[in-house]
């Protein structure tokens, strides 16, 4: 994975609140076998019609928002499924953070391990940025993962949490499997005095 | 609420005994995982991921791998076949073949006799136990802590870490207790608790928890109305719900395939009797509902926790005061054609789907039999009954439930998901309503522009005769009368 460190991108935002995982990518979409080519099903059935061309009014369809990478959810976003196909879409649509009030737990452990960025943020700069983006399309913000801060346009910053592992691995391109792997020797102990609890092939 | 006290949850028993290395400031803890269960959806990227590494599963016969996704339902044909008719979906199904085989993970494919929802073998075989860490790349892994197991959905990258590492890196989440107290009333299931928790403390509720619940009406529940409650735990935003294990759970895991045998039978007892919470254990929240106050449930949105009792007219958001709550609820009644105030008692509806890793176990198929025995599925409806697993459809059968379901004019199919996800070819048509045993009523869940009420297979049944959604109750009455 490609370290992050700052980035800044333009905002657009789409304030429905629990925004599950199958309307960021719908079912169907998850007979794939890799990753790619996932961003084409993004939110699918809010930005087609039955007949495959695109709604002008959904947001993303709207001409002045294409290159947007800040993607502003209403609260509680990503709830639903645990398929990590939602933040793999959402990366192929070239979302690079999406920030919210709160996000679902499986939604944000994904999102995280794909260096999509979730951001919690408080809710008056939530209904701020809701405001900004939907004011002018051109907004943009800048993320420092460093700092931990959404830099707006007047100039504050504004803190995010994040745990301090997984900034870590973000910042340094590390992978938390890799990380894993090298307790390799913690594991085995944990094995030597805890019989195994099961067997499949039995 | 949170005190001082030593006494710990069930929750913290079993995470206790699985941390390979503690939480630190910094760190997250690194937990032992027990079982891993994995299906064709969501771990063929897991694998891959192996592959470019170079590395090997670290435990096989730790893991167990079934279908059930994207997988079909339809009858077989005369050669004994289950058709794939979807060209994708029958190239993953082939890929999980590859990657079970080429990994040495035993499978149970596609019309074998073991093969079933994944939430539903599991218990069925007897290897989710109490006290167990179980994980798969699906979120309704939650069903099996109603065995006291700790039990919760991953993503696809961590699929990749439990196969490699047998571990997971996880926070502590935060506890919350659940406790409904009291007897339900008849026509009043399993399901309709799980729906009235949810719609009590949101969609988000249990975001950051893990649920545990208790009191008389949990312990009274059969493992799989247990299993029902625990299944739904993520729709309220809880990675995992968990019930301590007590007789009930003892009596339903004796004599399975892989339950402990003998002198291992005695000391998994006597392991197990040591996991209910402790009675001075604290939890970060608490909820509690009465059971005689719950009426059947029924949603009436596009969330699990808009839902309400079957008898209520639908909320208006005009009376909401949070603004986005408002909007949201507006959006949902515009995708569900509903108005706010109009009754869901006599509204018109196309298909009722009985299944899902929520009820299609062998009581939610009794259940559902008894009551649609001696009547029919009203003109125009369509009615699909699904069975979770193999076994639970062979069982039905030599009870003969297939013959009742099938007089009174149901679908009786192969085990899978079907219709909860709509992958496989089940799906409803846009703007066709269902009733649906199932746990997921987002849009276009069910089929693009299908609109889904969730409730009990008891709710379910009342409308598949009755062409409209319908009080289960009146209709127990009615029974009893004649």
């Amino acid at each position: 994975m490609e370290p992050i460190r700052q980035f800044a991108g333009r905002i657009v935002a789409l304030p429905i609140n629990d925004i599950d995982t199958d309307q960021i990518i719908p079912a169907r979409y998850l007979k794939v076998t890799d990753k790619a080519g996932l961003g084409a099903a993004l939110f699918s059935d809010w930005r087609y019609s039955a007949d495959g061309s695109a709604k002008q009014d959904f947001v993303l369809n709207q001409p002045e928002h294409q290159g947007a990478s800040v993607l502003i959810g209403g609260h509680n976003f990503g709830c639903g499924s645990s398929r990590e196909h939602a933040p793999w879409a959402l990366i192929g649509g070239g979302f690079k953070a999406v920030i919210s009030t709160y996000f679902a737990d499986i939604f944000r452990s994904n999102s995280l391990k794909n260096g999509l960025l979730p951001i919690i943020v408080d809710e008056q700069t939530h209904q701020q940025l809701i405001s900004m983006a939907e004011e002018d399309a051109m907004t943009e913000v800048t993320i420092d993962l460093e700092s931990q801060t959404v830099r707006l346009p007047d100039g504050r910053a504004v803190p995010f949490p994040i745990d301090g592992f997984s900034k870590h691995c973000l910042l340094n391109g590390v992978d938390q499997l890799g990380y894993l792997l090298s307790l390799e020797a913690e594991t085995a102990r944990y094995e030597a005095s805890h019989a195994a609890r099961v067997n499949t092939f039995a | 609420m949170k005190t001082m006290s030593g006494g710990k949850t069930l929750f913290e028993k079993v995470w206790n005994n699985h941390v390979v290395r503690q939480q630190a400031d910094d760190l997250p803890a690194v937990l032992y995982i027990d079982l891993h269960l994995v299906h064709e959806v969501t771990s063929p990227q897991a694998f891959t991921e192996l592959r470019q590494r170079g590395l090997k599963v670290r435990h096989p016969e730790q893991t167990l791998g079934t279908m059930d996704h994207s997988t079909p339902t339809t009858p077989r044909g005369l050669d004994g076949v289950i058709p794939v008719v979807d060209s994708q979906a029958a190239a993953q199904l082939d890929v999980m073949r590859k990657n079970c085989a080429d990994f040495g993970i035993p499978l149970y494919d596609l019309g074998t006799r073991n093969q079933g929802i994944v939430h539903v073998i599991g218990p069925e075989q007897g290897l989710t136990q109490p006290g167990m860490t179980i994980v798969c790349g699906d979120s309704h892994t939650s069903t099996h802590g109603a065995f006291g197991a700790l039990a919760f959905g991953i993503g696809t990258s961590e699929v990749a870490h439990v196969l490699a590492s047998q571990t997971l890196l996880q926070y502590k989440p935060r506890t919350m207790a659940i406790r409904v107290d009291g007897h339900l009333r008849d026509g009043v299931t399993a399901k309709d608790i799980i729906l009235a928790i949810i719609a009590k403390i949101g969609v988000g509720g249990g975001t950051g928890y893990v649920l545990e619940y208790m009191g008389e009406a949990i312990r009274s529940l059969s493992m799989e109305g247990r299993m029902t409650i625990c299944n739904m735990s993520i729709e309220g935003g809880a990675r995992a719900g968990m019930i301590a294990p007590d007789d009930t759970t003892f009596d339903y895991i004796a004599g399975r395939p892989s339950a402990p045998k003998g002198e291992a039978w005695d000391r998994a007892m006597a392991a197990w009797r040591q996991l209910p919470s402790d009675p001075d254990a604290g939890f970060d929240a608490e909820v509690t509902l009465t059971a005689e106050e719950l009426a059947p449930m029924i949603t009436y949105g596009t969330n699990p926790g808009m839902g309400m009792a079957i008898t209520s007219p639908v909320p208006d958001p005009d009376h909401l005061k949070d603004v986005s709550q408002k909007l949201a609820l507006d959006k949902a009644l515009r995708y569900m054609d509903l108005q706010p105030g109009q009754p869901l008692l006599g509204k018109k509806i196309d298909v009722v789907f009985v299944g899902s890793c929520t009820n299609s176990r062998i009581s939610d198929l009794r259940e559902a039999a008894r009551f649609i025995e001696g009547r029919k599925v009203a003109d125009g409806v369509r009615m699909m009954v699904v069975p979770g697993s193999q076994q639970v459809k062979r069982q039905a059968e030599g009870e003969g439930l297939d013959r009742i379901f099938k007089d009174a004019g149901a679908e009786w199919r192969e085990a899978g998901c079907s219709m909860c996800i709509a992958m496989n070819g089940d799906q409803l048509q846009p703007g066709q309503y269902a009733v649906s045993t199932s746990n997921r009523n987002f849009e276009g869940r069910q089929g693009k522009g299908g609109r889904t009420f969730l409730a009990s297979p008891l709710t379910a049944v009342a409308a598949a005769v009755n062409g409209v959604v319908t009080d289960p109750r009146t209709m127990v009455n009615q029974r009893e009368r004649a």
